[in-house]
């Protein structure tokens, strides 16, 4: 009995309208985001402006590419309005995907966890039939498939659900749940919000009730969304977060994305309404299509794809624990934080330094960052352990090429984390020049010192 | 159900367009009274040592005029003691680049150093120039005056020469002129120019990139690290260069103000923490006691004492600078590293305890 309820069905066929919206929403949704993203000029002055740029280990062969980023961006808009559509969707996903994980890959200043959650759901979608009903390639083949292999609309149910959860476990620690950090100095400086700002945003309760909520809210809206009878109030609650969420923070278009997404734990009936919706009151349109009943995948391409995500969800479930990997504070080193659904947890600042010196003579002198770095860029420098190496070995570079000898790069660093006092981050006898960039724990990180630690997950 | 989304999606939009349209001032109030603040500095702080600037700078530029129609030894030390008295206010009103100020550079057409000799010079020689062109920046203001009053020769009589004698001595005592009225204009400008528009000034404390709340922050965070620290410390003592730069002190060419003029500044960056009113011993609502609100007293007091030790250290400098970085460097460039330790309280501490918007990264967060 119980090896009958784990067993899952693979084949199992189910409606293929939830896949369909899904697809129309998150095209939309991606077109609206590049849009914005150019409007506010961030094109420029994120990834033009700065002379240097930060890459991911292993890519530093991706960066901005001039003028022609514009056109990476049209193309990464325009492939987003044609997933949309779904017209020519292989192709379009395919343009979507790459492009998009082009433009992450250029520099990791602006990283954002929702920007990683596009990119898997992206990487997901390159395999989904989205196509298969209410599509524009429907239209032109003249034939659309009412139902799909349910598999395929429960992998984005399963992504969706392990962000959640992981979200909600990383909450669980003492900065989050017993000092209410970092929303303790978040909150009370949104002072200026209508009604609430200077009376209910100041509460110590408050602050105490939305950690809590929060790290409740990320463990249990998944269960909420699978089970039908408690579906809609769980969608209220969605809504209720993320709006609520983007009232507060800036977030850009990450809550609206979410909330579309948790469309997809409803039934079909719904997802029919919605398209019956667009077809009566946008499109206008009465033609109606022959529908062939079943979209099934050829046999070997379906034991593909499935095998790929088997890895691929190992990976996912596995990929957020690999901090325990490392020695010492995760917050502190951040080794193992990013990709992890660690999201709001800290509030982090810092003031790094460099000397140049010459290690032969004992000579040095001082950089002043702002010769290379945008204050964004040295902002996220400042406090991360990573951006402070590739940026120490670039200045070692740069004045070597300058024509100083024995060049060494020593860094003077403090950082402050969730309201304690700023301590000492890196060690300033260690020549950083000299450290080889990998993924191995980074020994010249001074140990977290503060008395008030940090206990969790 | 499909309709009771809808429904729920349009009263969702409505909600949200009328809560950031409407603008109420809630009156329960039980955080930290900004407004107090920001009245406490434009009334107690920024316009008494406004005023206090422009009635120095007054008596300046009238000494400006009897010394260039009497150019003689009495009427240069006149001068030379206004210049002094009005730079020393001067490092008082430097920090607040808000408003008028920020829009006219007032800083750095009033104190840009060291000034480029070969540009004053030319400009005297040709007798035609435009102060108010960028390149002339560094040809005006205090600096220039310290040269033209100091630096034109090594004694006095051989200056008076200048203004006396010299066959262009008109083109000498015109540019004292010109570079006086230049700097009385912008200082009557900047100065009426915050008294008009301090009821918006002060009433403005929302937490924006642009409200003036944030940029006095902003503004007296930079000021502090970059006019205070790196400029009157760290560039002359060699920190950002392979060997000390003794020649681009505050006053260089009358030599033996710099340490003055750098604790006047450092005093002035303290009071404005500590609410500290201009010229005088009261205290009021400051940056300080936001800190000791915010149950962060632990910053708080660590940025009062952090000042207190770079400020006794600084003490222990000769008066000159210059002389300080060429007989025992180590101490200029310890003064430097005390400094800097307030600059990471400020920067990151106190930064992070108010939550600032920062005007410069508007990129989205998590």
């Amino acid at each position: 009995m119980l090896m009958k309820r784990l067993k899952y069905n693979f084949k199992e066929q189910t409606n293929a309208a939830p896949l369909a919206i899904f697809r129309l929403f998150f095209g939309l949704m991606m077109f609206a985001s590049i849009i914005r993203f150019w409007a506010n000029g961030w094109i420029e002055k994120l990834y033009l402006v700065p002379k240097f740029h930060f890459s991911y280990f292993g890519f530093s062969w991706i960066k901005p590419i001039g003028n022609y980023t514009y056109l990476l961006f049209i193309i990464c808009g325009a492939s987003a309005l044609f997933v949309a559509i779904g017209y020519k969707y292989r192709i379009a996903i395919i343009t979507f995907f790459l492009s998009f994980l082009y433009i992450e890959l250029m520099d990791k200043t602006t990283y954002l966890n929702h920007y990683y959650f596009i990119s898997i759901v992206s990487f997901l979608l390159l395999f989904l039939p989205a196509n298969a009903y209410f599509s524009l390639d429907a239209v032109v083949r003249k034939k659309q498939y009412q139902q799909i292999p349910k598999w395929t609309i429960d992998s984005i149910k399963l992504m969706l659900v392990i962000i959640y959860l992981t979200a909600g476990l990383v909450k669980l620690n003492t900065d989050w749940l017993f000092r209410a950090m970092p929303l303790k100095i978040w909150l009370p400086s949104k002072y200026d919000l209508p009604f609430i700002g200077e009376n209910l945003m100041q509460q110590n309760w408050f602050h105490f009730a939305m950690s809590w909520s929060g790290m409740l809210y990320d463990l249990v809206i998944p269960f909420l969304l699978l089970y039908k009878r408690t579906r809609f109030v769980a969608f209220l609650f969605v809504i209720f977060f993320h709006v609520f969420t983007r009232v507060l923070f800036p977030i850009g278009m990450f809550p609206f994305i979410m909330i579309v997404s948790a469309l997809i734990f409803f039934d079909a009936a719904l997802h029919t309404k919605i398209i019956n919706f667009i077809k009566k009151y946008v499109l206008k349109s009465k033609t109606t299509l022959l529908l062939a009943p079943n979209f099934y995948f050829p046999k070997v391409q379906r034991k593909v794809i499935l095998s790929l995500f088997t890895v691929f969800f190992a990976i996912q479930l596995l990929l957020p624990w690999r901090s325990l990997l490392y020695p010492g504070e995760l917050f502190w080193t951040e080794e193992g934080y990013r990709f992890s659904w660690r999201v709001m947890l800290m509030e982090k600042a810092g003031s790094t330094n460099f000397k140049i010196a010459n290690v032969a003579s004992g000579s040095y002198f001082s950089v002043n960052n702002t010769d290379f770095l945008t204050p964004f860029q040295e902002k996220q420098m400042s406090y991360q352990p990573d951006f402070i190496l590739e940026y120490a070995h670039f200045l070692g570079d740069h004045f070597t090429k300058q024509g100083h000898k024995n060049v060494g790069v020593f860094a003077t660093s403090y950082v402050a984390l969730n309201g304690r006092l700023s301590t000492r981050f890196v060690d300033e006898k260690v020549d950083l020049y000299q450290e080889k960039v990998s993924f191995k724990h980074k020994e010249w990180i001074l140990p977290f010192q503060s008395e008030i630690k940090i206990k969790g997950i | 159900m499909f309709r009771r989304f809808l429904l729920l999606f349009i009263s969702i939009v409505t909600l949200h367009a009328c809560s950031s349209s409407e603008e109420i001032v809630p009156t329960i109030t039980d955080s930290f009274d900004r407004n107090a603040l920001l009245v406490n500095i434009a009334d107690n702080i920024i316009i008494p040592a406004y005023e206090d600037f422009s009635s120095k700078m007054g008596a300046l530029n009238t000494a400006g005029e009897t010394f260039t129609t009497t150019p003689n030894q009495a009427n240069l030390e006149a001068l030379r003691s206004s210049w002094f008295a009005a730079y020393k206010v001067w490092q008082h009103i430097e920090m607040f680049d808000i408003g008028k100020a920020e829009e006219l550079q007032f800083k750095f057409y009033m104190n840009i150093y060291p000034v480029t000799v070969s540009d004053i010079e030319d400009n005297i020689a040709s007798g035609s120039y435009d102060l108010n062109s960028v390149n002339n920046q560094d040809a005006q203001g205090f600096p220039a005056l310290d040269y033209l009053l100091h630096g034109l020769a090594d004694t006095d009589t051989a200056i008076l020469e200048k203004f006396t004698n010299a066959e262009n001595n008109d083109n000498y005592k015109n540019y004292i002129t010109a570079v006086l009225n230049q700097m009385h204009t912008l200082t009557l400008s900047v100065v009426s120019d915050f008294k008009t528009q301090k009821g918006a000034f002060v009433t403005s404390t929302e937490n924006t990139a642009t409200s003036s709340l944030n940029k006095l922050i902003n503004d007296y965070i930079f000021y502090y690290e970059k006019g205070l620290r790196a400029n009157k410390f760290g560039i002359p003592a060699g920190t950002f260069s392979s060997t000390p730069l003794p020649d681009k002190v505050e006053g260089r060419y009358k030599n033996d103000v710099s340490k003055e003029l750098a604790l006047e500044a450092l005093t002035a960056v303290q009071n404005l923490f500590e609410g500290k009113h201009y010229n005088a011993e009261t205290t009021g609502v400051s940056f300080k006691d936001y800190l000791i609100t915010l149950n962060r007293t632990d910053i708080a007091t660590s940025i009062s004492n952090q000042f207190n030790i770079a400020s006794t250290q600084v003490q222990t400098l000769e008066n000159s600078f210059a002389t300080q970085i060429n007989t025992n460097n180590t101490e200029m460039t310890r003064s430097y590293d005390e400094l800097q330790i307030a600059v990471v309280l400020l920067k990151v501490d106190m930064l992070q305890a108010f939550n600032i918007s920062v005007d410069y990264v508007d990129a989205d967060g998590d």
